[in-house]
């Protein structure tokens, strides 16, 4: 085991990219993500990289576009108004097919909003967020460690799909800091090649192009037919999530990120003073959503209650996910005030009480 | 094992590096600890905490809604927190703050950390002083992971005030002794 350094989520996100052979960061400050972006400006340069501070987000991602398309391993950073800025570009990196990383730490909105934690980004990250028919691969931490380790394997998750892979987090885990165990190093030049990058035609017959922009209908139909096809292999491969006491439980949590720490201090709390046997469920994939597991493990509970840093986005996704085979209740806050692990614990005897059995209760 | 802390004072008087030598103090320790800083606006001027939970467990959640000591700065970050810490817990107060602690269940230490740190002429101090009491309650941390932890926090352009630190925590030591004898 490596040696354990106490760091903020924002920095472990930073150092992993780094590890992972990513050389090149373009990005604008924005709270809460702004420890990120520093800590790229700090160390990238003197690690053979480029950091730059483009003059807006909209830059920023026409940046990470430029060095994608030339093959580089490269990442940007933001918060919630920096994404919606982003979404123009994210939407022609998913036409020209281009592989990146992105960081949203998601702060309350909408407009400009607060700078405290929220979840309410996740329509916008999960169903598209810019114009056309695309997805981002959405993952989810909810530590600093599972932060860093996600940013580390987003990079060849990335580039085995070519495709953008959004890092979604929230201000807890960025700020928090935790001890966390960093991935080895590795060498740029140890990475796979990328045939596709336009990089100078060299000794091949024709040119490389990286484009969005087809103005054939049936050209286009192509391109949505392969990235349909695509996205398909990425629901049979990529889709992750983690559990918690779901064996034989009776009732299920489904909550991501940093919520999903509250959750489980709450049903920890209820475990061991109450004996409810509640699990957590808990997707890392947001996109591709885990809808087969959950759907598995919520057919032989009472409930399921979904708890979101938001007015109810996931929830949607966990409805779809069980069908109606069992009662999904929805608990959340949101525009930066936290739920407390007491609300979360109230939400949970809410719905025990709820969805517990009618022959339970004695009947006269 | 478990110890929960809420750290709240004005920003700039070193409650989130006070919070952040017990973390990393705990992590050489061998606990399993979060430090969790509020951020934003509050740090300009305004006030500013950290919640820290050092744990045998590893911790499930980096928020402390109830913290079993909460060490305040000042009068405000008494009023927001007084209320949450735990029955039997223990609230630090800097001198002159103690009237406005209306709890009968908990501890309540007030401690003239400023005029300590006065005495060494410097009131940048004033949140080792608070440490060094914390440390006498709770004796799980020894002074090698102290020292080492305080050498990573501090930026190196002030490790010339690092024996001045190491006095501060004694100070804290003792002031707190005595308010228990």
């Amino acid at each position: 085991m490596g040696e354990r350094e106490l760091m903020k989520g924002n920095e472990a996100m930073a150092e992993a990219a780094i590890r992972a052979g990513c050389r090149y960061f373009f990005g604008y400050p924005i709270t809460p993500q702004s420890e990120l972006l520093e800590y790229m400006a700090r160390h990238l340069a003197g690690r053979g990289g480029v950091f730059l501070q483009a003059e807006s987000e909209v830059s920023a991602i026409n940046m990470v576009y430029g060095a994608a398309g030339a093959g580089a391993r490269v990442m940007t950073a933001t918060s919630s108004p920096g994404f919606s800025l982003m979404q123009e570009g994210l939407s022609y990196m998913a036409g020209a097919e281009l592989p990146a990383v992105v960081v949203n730490v998601v702060r309350g909105g909408p407009g400009l909003g607060g700078l405290q934690p929220a979840q309410s980004d996740y329509f916008q990250a999960t169903k598209g967020g810019g114009h056309g028919d695309y997805r981002l691969i959405v993952l989810a931490p909810s530590s600093p460690q599972e932060a860093a380790d996600l940013v580390y394997e987003a990079f060849d998750v990335a580039d085995r799909y070519r495709n953008v892979v959004l890092i979604l987090a929230d201000s807890i885990l960025a700020q928090a800091m935790e001890p966390v165990e960093l991935p080895p190093a590795r060498d740029p030049a140890s990475l796979p090649a990328k045939p596709w990058a336009t990089v100078g035609r060299g000794e091949r017959a024709e040119p490389n192009l990286v484009n969005s922009l087809y103005l054939a209908a049936e050209d286009l139909w192509a391109l949505n037919q392969r990235l349909q096809a695509k996205y398909r292999r990425i629901e049979a491969e990529e889709t992750r999530w983690a559990e918690e006491w779901t064996e034989e439980a009776d009732w299920l949590v489904v909550a991501y990120g940093s919520m999903a720490r509250i959750a489980l201090a709450a049903i920890r709390q209820l475990r061991r003073e109450e004996g409810l046997r509640v699990g957590l469920f808990r997707p890392i994939s947001l996109w591709p959503f885990p809808s087969r597991a959950l759907a598995r493990r919520a057919a032989g509970t009472r409930g399921v209650l979904t708890m979101e840093m938001s007015t109810g986005q996931m929830v949607e996704d966990v409805r779809l996910a069980v069908e109606g085979a069992v009662p999904v209740r929805f608990f959340g806050k949101t525009g930066g005030v936290v739920p407390e692990v007491e609300e979360a614990v109230e939400a949970i005897r809410r719905m025990v009480a709820e969805t517990e059995p009618r022959h339970a209760h004695p009947v006269r | 094992m478990e110890r929960t802390l809420i750290v709240a004072g004005f920003g700039g008087q070193g409650v989130l590096s006070l919070g952040m030598v017990i973390a990393r103090a705990g992590m050489s320790e061998g606990y399993e600890v979060s430090w969790l800083p509020s951020y934003g606006p509050e740090q300009r001027g305004g006030t500013a905490n950290c919640h820290v939970i050092l744990s045998d467990e590893p911790v499930a959640c980096p928020l402390v809604g109830h913290p079993q000591t909460l060490i305040a700065f000042n009068l405000p970050s008494l009023e927001k927190f007084a209320q949450r810490v735990v029955p039997g817990g223990e609230i630090l107060v800097e001198s002159g703050l103690e009237a406005a602690v209306t709890r009968e269940d908990v501890r309540l230490y007030a401690l003239p950390a400023l005029e300590e740190a006065n005495r060494f002429g410097d009131t940048r101090v004033a949140n080792m002083v608070m440490l060094g009491a914390w440390l006498e309650l709770h004796p799980i941390l020894g002074d090698e992971a102290i020292e080492d932890a305080l050498r990573r926090v501090i930026s190196k352009r002030h490790h010339d005030l690092l024996p001045l630190d190491l006095e501060a925590i004694r100070a804290g030591r003792r002031l707190m002794a005595m308010a228990r004898a």
